[in-house]
């Protein structure tokens, strides 16, 4: 028998974390693809990483600083000009509450 | 000899001498793009007006003795990279209208040194992909043989440049997007260390692996594109202030004397053999141009996938997560409140393996999974790193194949995700240490098709790689051919 590693019902959870949706079929077809790859991942768990500090970034860096001043930005026009709607100088959206 | 076909340093000299123009070079490409583009579709967005009159105010400059580090040249830029004015798609549905109010810092660069923007690049939707087969625009075919992909996720960029539809181009490597495509379309491809060149204006996938790098014809023009997008950038937090040498004094020094690593573990069941034979034959090129080879181990290489195909989605699904059909981009009009908006934006504004990635990233991230994912990666990305390090202790740099195998047929690894996430196999290990890697030419096929090789340096060793690389080039005399999409 496989190796489940994702249901139906978490890909579901999942799919509404990330804000996504799927039709019933594509939704198969995800789940077994998912449970494919994450099987895969299985081959980390041979390493033995006991007291090795997770490496996040790519080179060893400090944080960056900058002066607190303020510095140019987008005009308000040109940061709508992209949006799909806009009123009164705002993003708009759809009804959040009924 | 037609001007699209010259290098940029070929270019430089006749411009110098007034025997061609920057008009007629531009003139040229576009003539080039009319008749193969419909074949090859390496670009999503042509910028044709623009060039030509870039063309003209270069050859302006260049009669006032004004000449630039690309006075003139004709350059692509793949699709992730924002152009102020210009629709910047990353190949996505979801971006299928965006216009960007600002240009990416490496386009203010090349603008600045005087480049002639030909247009934007096909790629993998938002670079996630090894085909170019995933973007929204329609798949790119690879100009030596056009039933096969270019490589991906940067292959218009290397098409483009391969069928000569641009002088050089530009990139973005976050697991091989510029390597991969650029051995299977026989050009030099450079992914820089991680922090070289500024990620400012780079539509972000997975932001502690990805760097721009170019695409050109040979390692010279690989130093002068180099010359123009490598530094710091206070606007990037992420970029080094690392000071920028001069990358042509690398050209032609030999190599004398170095000791290449070749990784056991690169050459593994599964590779090609005629890849694998051309490989082995640069051994003996770089050894007869005095350097000593050596085996080396990377004990974790085996990891690198698995690894990568947790960090990069989960980085990717937290950077994706600003497209929710609000700000810009592609809005359904089907949601009735604002949660339906967003769900059926996202459904229809990404392909399938975007969203394939997304659920992995948020997944590997979501409560109660998180250590057995994202932190057990992050640990093994260590070891990786460690590996590489133990190595070029003991070697200046690391030779392995680019690519398993030659250029795919277009729709042969489609079906099969995890088949298609093998194609990287020798490039990921890169990204994830951070250093810098090189693919060049080193022979072909029976049938025809571009075989690479990569170098790999430490940190901040562009200069070494591009030494090297010239090296090779001059001493493997590889023999000149042209694409068969030659005269279609």
């Amino acid at each position: 028998m496989e190796n489940i590693k994702i249901s139906q019902d978490e890909v579901n959870h999942v799919a509404h974390l990330a804000r996504l949706e799927f039709g019933e079929q594509e939704k198969e077809k995800f789940t077994s693809q998912l449970n494919d790859i994450l099987r895969y991942m299985d081959k980390l768990s041979e390493v033995d990483t006991a007291g090795v500090e997770p490496m996040t970034h790519a080179i060893a860096q400090k944080n960056a600083f900058r002066m607190d001043v303020v510095g140019g930005s987008l005009p308000p026009e040109l940061a709508l000009a992209n949006a799909p709607e806009s009123r009164g100088g705002c993003f708009q959206v759809p009804k959040v509450i009924e | 000899m037609e001007l699209y076909e010259l290098t940029i340093h070929e270019l430089q000299d006749k411009l110098r001498t007034g025997e061609t123009s920057s008009a007629e070079i531009t003139a040229s490409v576009f003539g080039r793009i009319d008749a193969v583009e419909k074949d090859v579709h390496a670009y999503i967005t042509l910028m044709r007006e623009t060039a030509l009159a870039e063309a003209t105010r270069a050859d302006e400059a260049i009669r006032k003795g004004e000449i630039g580090a690309l006075t003139g040249i004709p350059i692509a830029l793949k699709d992730i990279c924002c152009t102020k004015g210009v629709r910047t798609t990353c190949g996505s549905r979801i971006l299928h209208n965006f216009i960007p109010p600002y240009d990416a810092t490496v386009v203010e660069k090349l603008r600045a040194a005087g480049a002639v923007l030909t247009g934007k690049t096909n790629m993998d939707e938002f670079a996630m992909g090894s085909s170019t087969e995933s973007s929204f625009f329609g798949a790119t075919r690879n100009p030596w043989d056009l039933t096969r992909i270019p490589g991906g996720s940067s292959g218009g960029s290397s098409a483009a440049l391969a069928a000569g539809e641009c002088i050089a181009s530009l990139g973005s490597d976050t697991g091989g997007s510029i390597r991969q495509p650029a051995a299977l379309c026989g050009v030099v491809g450079l992914k820089p260390t991680y922090g070289r060149v500024s990620r400012f204006g780079l539509i972000a996938f997975a932001s502690s692996l990805d760097q721009i790098g170019p695409f050109t014809k040979d390692v010279e023009d690989c130093a002068i594109l180099m010359n123009v997008i490598a530094g710091y950038d206070p606007r990037e937090s992420t970029s080094v202030p690392e000071e920028v040498p001069d990358y042509r004094q690398f050209l032609g020094r030999g190599i004398e004397g170095w000791t290449v690593g070749i990784p056991k573990e690169y050459f593994i069941d599964g590779i090609d053999p005629e890849v694998e034979a051309a490989v082995r034959e640069t051994i003996k090129v770089v050894e007869k141009a005095g350097a000593k080879c050596i085996e080396v181990s990377l004990p974790h290489t085996e990891y690198c996938l698995a690894v990568y195909y947790i960090v990069a989605p989960a980085e990717a699904c937290s950077n994706l997560a600003r497209y929710d059909g609000v700000k810009y981009g592609f809005r359904s009009e089907e949601g009735r409140d604002l949660m339906e908006m967003y769900k059926k934006s996202r459904a229809s504004g990404f392909g399938a393996e975007v969203k394939r990635r997304i659920m992995i990233g948020t997944y590997a991230l979501s409560s109660g999974y998180y250590d057995a994912y994202y932190k057990k990666a992050s640990q093994v990305r260590a070891l990786i790193k460690r590996d590489f390090d133990e190595a070029f202790a003991k070697c200046d740099v690391i030779l392995t194949p680019t690519t398993p195998t030659p250029a795919f047929r277009i729709g042969e690894k489609t079906g099969d995700p995890m088949q298609m996430y093998l194609s990287d196999i020798f490039t990921i290990s890169t990204n994830l240490a951070g250093i810098p890697g090189i693919s060049v030419p080193c022979g072909f096929t029976a049938a025809g098709l571009p075989i690479g090789v990569q170098f790999l340096a430490g940190h901040f060793q562009e200069g070494r790689l591009i030494q090297f690389a010239s090296a090779y080039e001059k001493e493997a005399h590889l023999e000149k051919r042209r694409p068969r999409c030659h005269g279609i």
